[in-house]
């Protein structure tokens, strides 16, 4: 294999041209063409009917509430709704797919021709949508009995069908060229604002570690001034981070590829979280022929403008105007909350803010502190284990007095350690400020005994020497004392 | 007529009503039918004495106990196999659903049993449906009761004989490209395909979604009525399922049965009788005096033209198998029915295929095949594409003659019944069983089969063709002939022992 180029040589030859699927599975009570309940986590093939199982004989009913949520989605997405729109049969053999055949959208989508807008380094970028379409999931497979529970070397494989036939929602983009170095931001960028769109909307749960969001990024590089090059697909692609980093890989990858006169591969491609690198699926090429045809066991939909217009009327404020409103509020800078909005932490904050801290602690919590540790695991900032109303909590300690900076970070480790709420933490560690004033004091005068030199320099009216003496006293109370109190403390017994 | 298994329907549930009889006596009475003549028959591939006869016992405690009863409480039904029954072996007569007994019932057997119909089993078919003579069961063979060394149409040939036969008085078959009428045709029974979208598909085995219909077989057009308003009306589990009211068929038949069609046009395909689709001699002389009584009936004839009814048969073998191929893909062996191959070695890709080469008959792959063929990349515009461009000609054909005409009459099959094999050589002869049938499916609107003389001996079948939603017209006509035959053609059946019935006056009276 090529010797990967880094990112900054691979865009410093090639321009990339960014494609994005995305699919959200939709959280309405039943599913897609039955009445079987979505709800995740319950006992493999519990959730399963005559219709999801494909028995012979069963037949679909389309789900209004997923229909509706589609169209809300479109609306969202600045998309045109079909007044005459239908489902199609794509077929394929696949032991999740009960029927052998997906139920999706063909040539007649719900939504069309529809954009969404980024910042990304102070640069606005329209990401134009090409289609929103409605289709049903299929179940999951666990190959069990192998060492990498894929399926090669598997003995058996096992099929969950509870997620057969959920609502589906692939929302999918028009080729985004012109974003050079920015490719990996603005496919974050965009998925994050997709993200945050239809969480508004309420349709969906959106989360990515639970599969309620998948995307598949479609990439390809080509020489400025050239036609765009072929393309990858690449699946499996689970948080935000993921999206970014399989971005950085293939262009690095294929610029390699291509700097060494080979030619890249349409290809489907995996994605692997533990090494942020990509290796080939199914080749496109010899992919199988879907033979999508209209399904003819469901009736033509033809959503009536009334309806649309009232979903439009319906449709809640969005992640932009809600930003607006929120760096208002907050009382920041534009470019302080585009660093919270790429930090994906403005409903952390906004819930932290409701929590009771102040805008400002809570931005300097989450993009500060929380932000470095997140770096630091490779985790997403939301998936940590600290909530906001923890972090609101910690900062009214800190308000309190009860907690200083570096007691407070403390109580973090044991928070992302998992050992309770910041209170708990606090008592458990012993992690208190010292407000024992008798306690201070004898730490100060243990202090002052100890450095009579700059005892002196204080009465003498340096000030500024007294940080000797702190940092004394704090090593004596392991950091426990509060900085200001035994300052005004030595001050007083000094000054 | 004396015996039990002589009445109509209609006879039969007024008997049980009035309590001249009780259900346990009639379905007892069918069910020995049965055991006595289906050993030659050979129209059941399950029969279910114990569940007919308990809901037999429930009807005549409901009429003890003097509660009101539906139109046909009581009376037996036998059901195609590709209709699902809840606890009872359903296959459509194909090796890759052996042994699979479904979970649910079909939204028309739901009827039927609230209806209280016994259930007497589940009749033979061609394979999925596909097949005019019944020849391709997987399992066996149904002979017509008018004569062992021929067959008795298809697909639903075992429903058609086991009415002709007399061991049920009604039963359920579905009609895709006619294979309710043209079995009927052949047994000299009456069938019924309904309007698309009339009768709930929910729990039928699908063949082709576009054109299935399920519908009633019977000895004639009331009992046919009363069975076809049973299972009727809006199903929401059936996105193709109209919600309109159901056509008063039964009171149409009642009306056709008085002898009356004054100031009802029918319409005479000018292409039916031409060239290549022309009907043999003996079919064509039988319909032609069946025309003659209904004119004498006061009905009007007109010619009218639906030239693209010539494309039907070959519009039909792109629509039907591409839908098929799809809807049998289902068939792999991971959740139910047969599973060929899987010794633990094989991929799940060579066990899916093992088990659909051993479990689909030679007519069933070779649908799956041409269907697979015509929705190909490439192929897709040419072949599924311009098909349904045909599609559309075909309706446009009907909606004009229609605006001429209140119903269009034909023979419902070019030939009288054939010797088993004479077709199965040639897939297009076989074809050729449903040239008249088919364009009413590629419409979806209404048409059935009436006896309506013999030909060498063999019934013969007229088919009257009405609008969408327009099935009333249809039962009255087909009442209306019934009114002009001494005998109901159905009720002169020969005794399986007699080979062959010769007494019946050919052309009616």
């Amino acid at each position: 294999m090529t010797k990967l180029n880094t990112f900054e040589q691979a865009v410093a030859t090639y321009e990339p041209v960014l494609g994005l699927e995305t699919h959200i599975e939709l959280d309405t009570n039943t599913k897609m063409f039955c009445g079987c309940s979505t709800a995740f986590g319950a006992e493999p093939n519990t959730q399963v009917c005559p219709v999801c199982l494909a028995l012979p004989g069963a037949l679909p009913v389309a789900n209004k509430a997923a229909v509706e949520a589609t169209i809300k989605i479109g609306l969202a997405l600045n998309c045109r709704i079909a007044e005459w729109t239908r489902f199609a049969r794509k077929n394929y053999f696949y032991p999740d797919m009960p029927k052998n055949f997906q139920t999706s959208q063909y040539e007649e989508p719900l939504c069309e021709d529809g954009y969404v807008d980024v910042v990304v380094d102070g640069k606005a970028y329209r990401v134009e949508i090409e289609r929103v379409h409605l289709e049903e999931d299929t179940g999951k497979t666990l190959h069990v009995g192998g060492t990498t529970g894929r399926i090669h070397g598997a003995t058996e494989s096992l099929v969950d069908y509870n997620r057969a036939g959920i609502p589906l929602v692939e929302i999918v983009t028009k080729p985004v060229p012109g974003t050079g170095a920015l490719a990996p931001e603005v496919a974050r960028a965009y998925t994050a604002e997709l993200r945050d769109i239809v969480r508004s909307l309420g349709v969906s749960d959106v989360r990515m570690e639970q599969g309620s969001l998948r995307c598949d990024v479609n990439l390809s590089l080509n020489r400025p001034g050239e036609e765009w090059g072929t393309r990858t697909e690449t699946k499996n692609v689970n948080s935000l981070r993921s999206v970014e980093r399989a971005v950085r890989y293939e262009v690095r990858r294929q610029s390699a590829l291509l700097d060494a006169g080979e030619r890249i591969f349409q290809e489907t491609r995996h994605f692997h979280e533990t090494t942020g690198e990509t290796s080939p699926g199914r080749s496109k090429e010899e992919a199988t022929d879907y033979r999508y045809f209209p399904e003819p066991d469901l009736a033509v939909m033809e959503p009536s403008r009334e309806w649309v217009e009232e979903l439009r009327a319906s449709l809640p404020e969005l992640p932009r105007k809600r930003r607006e409103r929120l760096q208002a509020a907050w009382s920041l800078g534009d470019k302080e909350m585009q660093s919270v909005v790429n930090a994906d932490a403005v409903d952390l904050i906004e819930a932290t803010v409701a929590a009771g801290a102040t805008p400002s602690a809570a931005v300097k919590w989450w993009l500060g502190e929380l932000s470095r540790r997140a770096n630091e695991s490779g985790e997403e900032l939301a998936a940590m284990r600290i909530t906001p109303a923890e972090v609101a909590e910690l900062q009214g300690m800190v308000d309190d007095g009860r907690l200083n900076d570096k007691l407070a970070r403390q109580v973090i480790d044991g928070v992302l350690a998992g050992e309770g709420s910041p209170s708990d933490v606090a008592a458990k560690r012993g992690l208190e400020v010292v407000s024992d004033t008798g306690a201070l004091e004898a730490a100060v005068d243990e202090a002052i005994a100890a450095n009579p030199a700059v005892a002196d320099k204080i009465r003498g009216g340096t000030h500024a020497a007294a940080g000797v003496l702190i940092g004394a006293v704090m090593k004596a109370t392991k950091g426990q004392a509060d900085a200001g109190t035994v300052r005004q403390i030595i001050l007083d017994k000094l000054g | 007529m004396s015996r039990i298994i002589d009445k109509t329907a209609a006879e039969l549930a007024a008997d049980i009503r009035d309590g001249r009889l009780t259900s346990v006596e009639v379905t007892t009475a069918f069910l020995d039918r049965i055991d006595a003549v289906d050993g030659t028959v050979k129209a059941f591939l399950h029969v279910d004495r114990d569940g007919a006869l308990a809901t037999a016992r429930e009807v005549d405690e409901a009429v003890a106990r003097g509660e009101a009863l539906g139109p046909l409480a009581g009376v037996p039904v036998a059901v195609k196999d590709v209709v699902v029954t809840k606890g009872m072996p359903t296959t459509a007569a194909s090796k890759i659903l052996e042994g699979w007994i479904p979970p649910y019932d079909a939204t028309i057997v739901e009827r039927i049993k609230a209806a209280k119909l016994p259930i007497l089993g589940k009749t033979n078919m061609d394979e999925f449906a596909m097949g005019s003579s019944t020849e391709y069961s997987a399992y066996f063979k149904t002979v017509n009761p008018w004569d062992t060394g021929r067959i008795p149409g298809g697909s639903g040939g075992g429903s058609a004989a086991a009415v002709a036969a007399k061991m049920a008085p009604l039963a359920i078959g579905t009609d895709t490209g006619g294979s309710i009428r043209q079995p009927g045709a052949v047994t000299g029974t009456f069938g019924a395909k309904p309007t698309y979208g009339g009768n709930s598909r929910y729990g039928l085995i699908a063949f082709s979604s576009s054109l299935d219909t399920p519908g009633p077989v019977s000895r004639n057009a009331l009992d046919g009525a009363l069975l076809h308003e049973v299972i009727s009306g809006h199903d929401p589990r059936d996105s193709t399922s109209i919600d309109a009211p159901v056509p008063p068929v039964v009171e149409a038949a009642r009306l056709g049965a008085t002898g009356d069609l004054s100031g009802v046009k029918l319409g005479v395909v000018k292409e039916f009788k031409e060239g290549a689709d022309a009907a043999e001699p003996g079919v064509v002389a039988a319909y032609e005096a069946g025309l003659e009584q209904l004119v004498k009936l006061g009905a009007e004839l007109v010619e009218v033209s639906c030239p693209s009814f010539a494309y039907a048969l070959p519009t039909y073998y792109l629509i039907a198998p591409s839908e098929a191929s799809s809807n049998l893909a289902r068939y792999d062996g991971v959740r139910y029915g047969l599973r060929a191959g899987d010794d633990g070695k094989r991929s799940l890709e060579e066990v899916m295929s093992l088990t659909r080469e051993a479990g689909f008959g030679p007519e069933v792959k070779r649908r799956i095949i041409l269907g697979t063929y015509a929705l190909s990349a490439g192929y897709v515009d040419a072949f599924y594409g311009k098909a349904q461009k045909v599609r559309t000609l075909i309706k446009q054909d009907f909606e004009k003659a229609f605006e001429q005409v209140d119903a269009l009459v034909s023979p419902t099959t070019p030939f009288i019944a054939f010797e088993f094999g004479a077709r199965t050589g040639d897939p297009y002869q076989m074809y050729l069983a449903d040239l008249y049938t088919i364009p009413t499916n590629m419409y979806g609107g209404p048409g059935v089969s009436v006896p309506v003389g013999l030909s060498e001996g063999m019934p013969v079948g007229l088919q009257v063709m009405g609008p969408v939603l327009g099935d009333d017209i249809t039962y009255r006509v087909a009442a209306a002939l019934e009114s002009t035959q001494d005998v109901l053609l159905a009720d002169t059946a020969p005794e399986i022992s007699a080979q062959r019935f010769t007494s019946f006056d050919e052309g009616g009276k």
